[in-house]
């Protein structure tokens, strides 16, 4: 089982990011659950959701203490990094955000998300981006499952379906290439 | 002998509980006839009110729905929207419609909810006692206005019609009496119009009958029909406030 | 199988209207809003009828109307929009109108916050609206019981002419999670209703009413009401028990606070320490056999609710004093981890050990 909570502000695809590893998720054959934070914060602001994957009957939905963290920005990453569980991995938007979180039990990727999904054609993909990374770490989905799902979003839009691969294949180069601090 | 009389069969055996001199009765049989004369008795459902009226469904010889206080066009709204080939009618006081229910009754017009409302004003709450209701006129005693309405209190009455026809949506609103014979003619045209408007699907249609209450207004009947000919239609004047039939908007 | 992910509020929907529910009427409330919107999106293309009504107190009368009308009708709300409908509740109670009730439970009292919480178990399982009634409660810890739920509440409904609650909270409605679907149920299949107004003269009209002033009708009225409810409680009771067989400390909770006491109760069991876990279903009749049972073998009971104790007075009353039953709490909107659980389940059991010392 995998905790993963993804966090940064609205607009940065934080929550469709979310759903997407969930259905990837689903489409393995695994148990999901998708849970965002709602509140008056989902008005703008900041955004974020937790997601589990995993192979047995998820009990708590709750991801307090996640094995995963994805910032997008800078203030997500420094309200939740302290949350990540002991030996747990943090993915960080470096575009955004320093990557100091003060603690030395995890494993913190500084991955540039933005300056990469421009390289990929949109700075909107930047949370694909961040997706490849993270299957590129854990593992956690096939990248088959997360390209499905997303081309079964963007169905009819080629132009995006290319986009959003692109950035998908960047952010696990991004890993390759040494983003871990 | 010849029959020249025969009560309508859209109205059961029960005995009215209303007091005597009260108009009430009358409208039922109006409401009952029309609806027994446009052949609709089959796809009548009503809704009774809290108030004077609240037995409604013991008299009326259709399906009936007692409501909760004031909500009697949102249990129509539930029926009609399910519904919309019956005849659904609403029978409302002063206090249920305009006072507790004035939300849904303004709701339920602005969504031109194919429904009749038959409003009952007699400017006073009847069942609980005799206490002032929206449409109390100014002047008038009620137990909890002992020396009248007073509208540096109370404020001012409430004219149903004269808001309702603000709206876009409402087909028909007439405001009619029953203090005379001719008045009560009118009336029973009046509610078979509105009747007939909601069995052709044309919308929403509204009838205030002003009705006397002599138990409450302290009068004997003769003099009640006399006060609601001089006073009460001075505060709610009779007449057409919309009918988009004729045009009128 | 074929599993979609879906909001818990999509899966109400969706149980709902699988199961022939075609009205809907609803008022926007945070945070159930996705439930009239996906209501008002879906119910005009299946027949059905969908009105965003002007008060939550309109839209409980609008199902009073077509639920007597004989049509499996709806509404939703969260705490104070649900506290609104008790009125239109207690009327449809006494005139026997099935229909289905949906609070996703927010924290108050007041105007309180849109977060989750659970502080509605009182209104929901004793009464809420005046007089002597109940409504039938099913509380989903799950987006696919979300789902079965509510399709399962509408044949509870019709079965036994009372108003169904299905009590969620917040979580509930936002969490996403994979679900299946029951099939689409034709309408025909649906047993008619020979009570229902639905246009009827002479001797076949029919009457709803929830005014009876007549002393020596209203007593019988009520008492078969209550025979209903004795029938319902003894047919309907739901619990799910999880390691309970040799449990020394019993954990209990509804919704999704019980999923998480089952994370809490699994890492107690790494800890040595034998917990299990007791999750009514329904609230209403409330399954207090489970609770007798669990009672001969275990040392401690620990309720734990988003809210400042409320179904641990039906846990006492089930228990009956035999055991100790202690009580953890969140409000406001915070929802306890399993961390706080397994240490308040540790400092029930320390206090029943020396309970037993006194």
């Amino acid at each position: 089982m995998i905790r993963i909570l993804l966090a940064g502000q609205g607009g940065q695809g934080v929550l469709s990011a979310g759903k997407m590893l969930a259905e990837s998720g689903l489409w393995e054959g695994k148990e999901v659950s998708y849970l965002p934070a709602y509140g008056p914060e989902m008005r703008g602001g900041t955004a974020n959701c937790s997601v589990i994957i995993s192979d047995e009957e998820i009990a708590s939905p709750l991801c307090n203490n996640p094995d995963v963290l994805i910032a997008m920005n800078g203030p997500s990453f420094h309200k939740f990094a302290p949350r990540v569980r002991s030996g747990g991995i943090v993915i960080v938007n470096g575009s955004l955000s320093d990557c100091y979180a003060g603690r030395d039990d995890i494993s913190v990727y500084d991955i540039a998300a933005n300056d990469i999904a421009m390289q990929a054609g949109d700075i909107r993909s930047a949370n694909n981006v961040i997706l490849g990374a993270l299957c590129q770490i854990t593992h956690i989905v096939k990248d088959k499952s997360i390209i499905n799902c997303l081309n079964e979003k963007f169905v009819g839009k080629p132009a995006l379906m290319e986009i959003n691969a692109r950035a998908f294949e960047l952010g696990k180069a991004a890993v390759e290439s040494g983003g871990e601090r | 002998m010849a029959k020249v009389f025969q009560k309508t069969k859209m109205l059961t055996d029960a005995h009215l509980h209303y007091c005597p001199g009260c108009t009430h009765g009358i409208v039922h049989r109006l409401v009952a006839e029309s609806i027994e004369e446009l052949g609709l008795q089959d796809k009548a459902i009503g809704i009774a009110p809290v108030g004077c009226a609240v037995f409604a469904y013991d008299y009326f010889n259709c399906d009936m729905q007692e409501a909760a206080h004031g909500r009697a066009p949102a249990v129509a709204t539930g029926i009609k929207r399910c519904l919309p080939d019956r005849l659904v009618f609403v029978y409302q006081g002063d206090g249920d419609l305009a006072s507790i229910g004035m939300a849904e009754t303004v709701h339920a017009a602005a969504r031109g909810e194919n429904i009749t409302i038959i409003f009952i004003n007699n400017s006073i709450y009847g069942m609980t006692g005799g206490q002032m209701a929206p449409t109390t006129l100014i002047g008038q005693k009620a137990t909890t206005c002992q020396n009248g309405r007073d509208p540096a209190v109370n404020g001012y009455p409430i004219r149903v019609c004269e808001l309702l026809a603000t709206l876009d949506a409402p087909y028909y609103i007439e405001r009619v009496s029953t203090h005379d014979v001719k008045h009560v003619l009118a009336a029973k045209k009046a509610i078979k119009k509105a009747l007939r408007f909601q069995a052709e699907g044309r919308g929403y249609s509204f009838v205030e009958v002003l009705v006397s209450c002599p138990t409450n207004w302290h009068m004997k009947p003769i003099e009640a029909l006399r006060f609601m000919a001089e006073e009460t239609s001075k505060t709610f004047p009779l007449g057409v406030y919309r009918d988009k039939s004729e045009g009128r908007e | 199988m074929s599993k979609i992910l879906l909001h818990g509020t999509e899966a109400i929907c969706e149980g709902a209207i699988r199961n022939g529910c075609r009205a809907f009427f609803g008022y926007p409330i945070t945070p159930q809003n996705e439930v009239p919107e996906y209501m008002s999106a879906v119910m005009p293309k299946i027949g059905g009828v969908f009105v965003q009504a002007e008060s939550e107190v309109a839209a409980i009368n609008m199902v009073y109307g077509a639920g007597g009308a004989g049509v499996r009708a709806m509404t939703s709300s969260s705490s104070p929009g649900i506290s609104l409908k008790q009125e239109g509740i207690s009327y449809i109670a006494c005139a026997r109108i099935p229909c289905v009730v949906v609070n996703i439970m927010r924290a108050g009292p007041g105007l309180g916050g849109i977060l989750p919480a659970q502080g509605d178990y009182f209104q929901a399982t004793k009464g809420g609206g005046h007089g002597d009634y109940h409504l039938l409660v099913l509380a989903p810890s799950s987006v696919q019981e979300a789902c079965d739920f509510t399709y399962r509440a509408f044949d509870l409904a019709d079965k036994y002419r009372v108003p169904v609650m299905i009590l969620a909270d917040g979580m509930i409605g936002q969490l996403m999670e994979p679900v299946e679907l029951p099939p689409m149920r034709a309408l025909s299949d649906i047993p008619k209703k020979d009570w229902a107004t639905d246009g009827g003269y002479g001797e076949n009209r029919r009457v709803l009413n929830s005014l009876i002033i007549k002393p020596e009708e209203l007593e019988p009225h009520v008492n078969e009401m209550q025979r209903t409810y004795d029938e319902i409680a003894a047919n309907e009771k739901m619990c799910e028990k999880f390691m309970t067989d040799d449990a020394e400390i019993v954990i209990t909770a509804y919704g999704t606070v019980a999923r998480i006491c089952k994370s809490a109760a699994k890492t107690l069991r790494k800890q040595g320490i034998k917990a299990g876990v007791i999750r009514p279903i329904t609230l209403y009749p409330f399954p207090s056999e489970a609770y007798e049972e669990a009672a001969n073998g275990a040392k401690a009971f620990l309720t734990v609710e988003l809210s400042l104790g409320q179904m641990v007075e039906d846990v006492r009353l089930s228990v009956n004093g035999k055991k100790p039953v202690y009580f953890y709490g969140r409000t406001g909107g915070n929802v306890m981890d399993e961390e706080e659980i397994v240490q308040a389940a540790k400092d029930a059991l320390a206090k029943a050990e020396l309970a037993k010392e006194v």
